[in-house]
């Protein structure tokens, strides 16, 4: 075992534990956000545990269909992408269970994996043949590229500021004091780093890539029963699993499943609540925001720090 | 209204014109005239909008009459003129380089009424119905209960009771008043 | 004045040459190659729907067909004038999601079909195929009189009169139109017949297949599609 010097097998029962409680975080959190919503519009909204109902509703579909290979692996990429990136980021820091699989380089691993998911969904959702998918699709990557710059640039001008590349030496550095916080110690690279969470949220106005009324709801379109059944999984892991890694970068991470749970939800509320107020862009509008307001933030913070 | 139309009496044959309001006017025209007084209508007298372009079916004359409605937006008159045509031949003449839209409309007609425009774009595919091997639909001729007792099931057990007689029994014993 | 005229016989069926489109043909690829194409085989699956068994234990199949009952997705597809009726149903005022419904816009992912109101013979074509893509179990609620008899539609010429002639229907809901409580209502009781598992309309279909197929081509003139559309 000298590649992974620290390995125990009892991780690989502590990260699926992390997985596990992730998953169901997720599931409540993305209710209680569609709640919110329908009682700011004045509805009763769904119950909670609906996104279950509709997952178990979905797996018991009696039929189902497959257009080839890619196209069954798309959302096995997909999820793979959101398992991934919560695999290799240590989701609460200092706790030894749920450490995961985190080591020196993680940080390059992470900005892999937040694109890798898209990528399998391009490959799976282009053999479904349906065209509205592959609109949706090239919107999508176009759209996540150019979202990806700011990002990189942001944890460029972080991992420059801390001297390291492993997201467990970042989170030890802010602890602490509020103050310490990367937010604070370096809001260039935050506002950078932020904009491209907005914009990779899937949520008003970066999502049209989905365009409900548009192009009917893009990449899944020919997808149904278990394979809808892993991407609704991943719609509720990824967002979580991003989220996870903001929290570490900029906001501190968290030392308890409590302050993981209020710190996710205050993240993923802010890209809801730009999203209630905003219309859609179209794809080459956020584009340009992104290279207009993403990139020269991003440089910028290098070069401060 | 009446201005333009003694302007026309004097180079068209023009039926006797039937005012329905003061600025809606239906008049019958001769079939050979038809071009030049909406072309006159149009670029002279303002009439730049064609309104409506439909048929009736005169079973009983063997006729089909098209009618032809224009306005003039500007002084907000309606003018509508009446051609009648051959049932048995039943073929017009296409207006579409007037206006554009009565393309659509003359496809409408071939495909209902059987009517058929010489020349107009696209006039014989299918308009609304898909694969009619029919009659024309909006034909008299055309027993439009008989066909969908022909084609479609019924469900048992439909009544159908006169509305007059049914109300009278179910809500309204003393109608008209004082009857009972 | 007399109804129906006793003379008027329909034209017996004159077959509808199939669109030029969609005849097989032999077509040139760029690179020289002849090849036969048939538009109709080479794009959909042929295969005939199955008869899908339910589960073996009776308490996972009931605990299934409960979940079913509680996410009810309904492909957004209106058809007649109750497509305006739908709409309120996502509004505060009635707010169907509490009740686990939701619209989805593709086949691929509804399990509830809803028919809203009457349905001409060109609307029938591309219900069917809507709901031939559905994955199984499928619903069909039949919204309105027009669904159900004919309706107000009873002398069209080109508008079914018998909805369950063509698709097995779950669920009737009367009125012309019924209002958005009706429907609530519906799907209400729609969801009772589907916790007593007898919400089993997609094997009927499957079953009666060769029944429903013949009853559909009769009306629909020009088949221009494979028999089963996967």
């Amino acid at each position: 075992m000298t590649a992974f010097p620290n390995f125990e097998w009892v991780q690989i029962a502590y990260a699926l534990l992390t997985l596990f409680i992730v998953i169901n975080y997720g599931m409540v959190m993305t209710a209680v956000v569609r709640k919110i919503g329908a009682r700011v519009g004045g509805r009763y909204g769904i119950p909670v545990w609906q996104n279950y109902v509709d997952l178990l509703k979905n797996i018991a579909l009696r039929s189902k269909i497959s257009h080839g290979v890619m196209y069954y692996l798309g959302p096995v990429f997909r999820l793979t992408g959101g398992v991934g990136l919560l695999m290799f980021v240590p989701t609460i820091y200092g706790s030894e269970w749920h450490q995961n699989f985190s080591y020196a380089g993680d940080l390059i691993l992470a900005l892999y994996f937040v694109f890798f998911g898209t990528l399998g969904m391009a490959l799976g959702a282009g053999e479904s043949g349906h065209p509205h998918s592959a609109i949706g699709v090239s919107r999508g990557l176009a759209q996540v590229t150019m979202a990806e710059l700011p990002l990189a640039l942001g944890v460029f001008a972080l991992s420059l500021q801390y001297q390291t590349l492993d997201i467990t030496e970042i989170v030890a550095a802010q602890q602490g004091s509020i103050f310490n916080w990367t937010v604070f110690t370096n809001p260039l690279a935050t506002v950078a780093a932020m904009v491209a969470f907005v914009g990779t949220m899937m949520r008003s106005p970066f999502d049209v890539a989905m365009a409900p009324q548009e192009i009917p709801i893009g990449p899944p379109t020919e997808y149904h029963s278990s394979y809808l059944a892993l991407m609704q999984t991943n719609r509720v892991l990824f967002p979580v699993a991003k989220t996870v890694i903001y929290m570490n970068l900029f906001f501190g991470g968290a030392t308890s499943w409590a302050e993981f749970a209020i710190k996710v939800f205050c993240l993923y509320m802010i890209s809801v609540v730009i999203g209630v107020v905003h219309p859609r862009f179209r794809v080459e509008q956020s584009i340009r925001f992104f290279l207009k307001w993403g990139l020269p933030i991003g440089v910028l913070s290098i070069l401060v720090v | 209204m009446r201005h333009i139309l003694y302007r026309l009496k004097d180079r068209y044959h023009l039926g006797t014109p039937v005012f329905q309001r003061d600025d809606l006017c239906f008049v019958t025209v001769k079939r050979f005239e038809l071009r030049a007084i909406l072309t006159e209508l149009r670029d002279v007298e303002g009439f730049t909008h064609l309104t409506l372009l439909t048929a009736v079916d005169w079973i009983e004359e063997q006729q089909f009459q098209l009618t032809y409605m224009v306005n003039n937006r500007v002084a907000n008159l309606t003018l509508a003129l009446r051609v009648m045509l051959d049932r048995e031949d039943a073929t017009g003449d296409t207006i579409h380089d007037l206006w554009p839209t009565a393309a659509t409309y003359q496809r409408e007609l071939r495909e209902m009424f059987g009517i058929t425009f010489p020349g107009s774009p696209r006039v014989d595919e299918e308009f609304i119905l898909e694969g009619w091997t029919d009659l024309p639909p909006y034909r008299r001729d055309f027993d439009t209960l008989a066909y969908s007792q022909q084609t479609y099931n019924d469900r048992p057990g439909r009544v159908t009771h006169d509305p007059k007689t049914h109300m009278q029994k179910t809500l309204y014993a003393d109608y008209p008043k004082g009857a009972k | 004045m007399k109804d129906v005229d006793d003379k008027f016989l329909k034209n017996p069926d004159t077959e509808v040459p199939l669109r030029e489109e969609l005849r097989p043909r032999k077509v040139t690829t760029p690179d020289g190659q002849e090849i036969d194409i048939d538009p109709l085989r080479d794009y959909f699956c042929e295969a005939k729907p199955k008869v899908h068994p339910k589960a073996y234990s009776k308490i996972v199949e009931d605990f299934y067909n409960w979940a079913r009952a509680n996410s009810l997705w309904i492909l957004g597809f209106g058809t007649g004038c109750g497509a305006i009726e739908m709409r309120p149903l996502m509004t505060p005022r009635f707010d169907a999601y509490r009740y686990g419904i939701q619209w989805r816009p593709t086949p691929r992912q509804a399990n509830l079909l809803v028919i809203s109101g009457y349905l001409s013979v060109k609307t029938l074509k591309r219900a069917i195929r809507a709901y031939e893509q559905m994955p199984q179990p499928k619903y069909v609620m039949g919204l309105g009189s027009c669904t159900i008899n004919g309706g107000m539609y009873w002398d069209s010429y080109n508008t079914i009169k018998r909805l369950d002639d063509y698709l097995p229907v779950d669920m009737y809901v009367a009125g012309c139109m019924p209002r958005p409580e009706a429907l609530l209502h519906g799907f209400m009781e729609l969801k009772r017949v589907i916790k007593e598992g007898k919400g089993e309309g997609a094997n009927l279909y499957a079953e009666n297949f060769d029944q429903y197929k013949a009853n559909q081509k009769a009306v629909i003139r020009d088949w221009d599609m494979p028999d089963y559309n996967w």
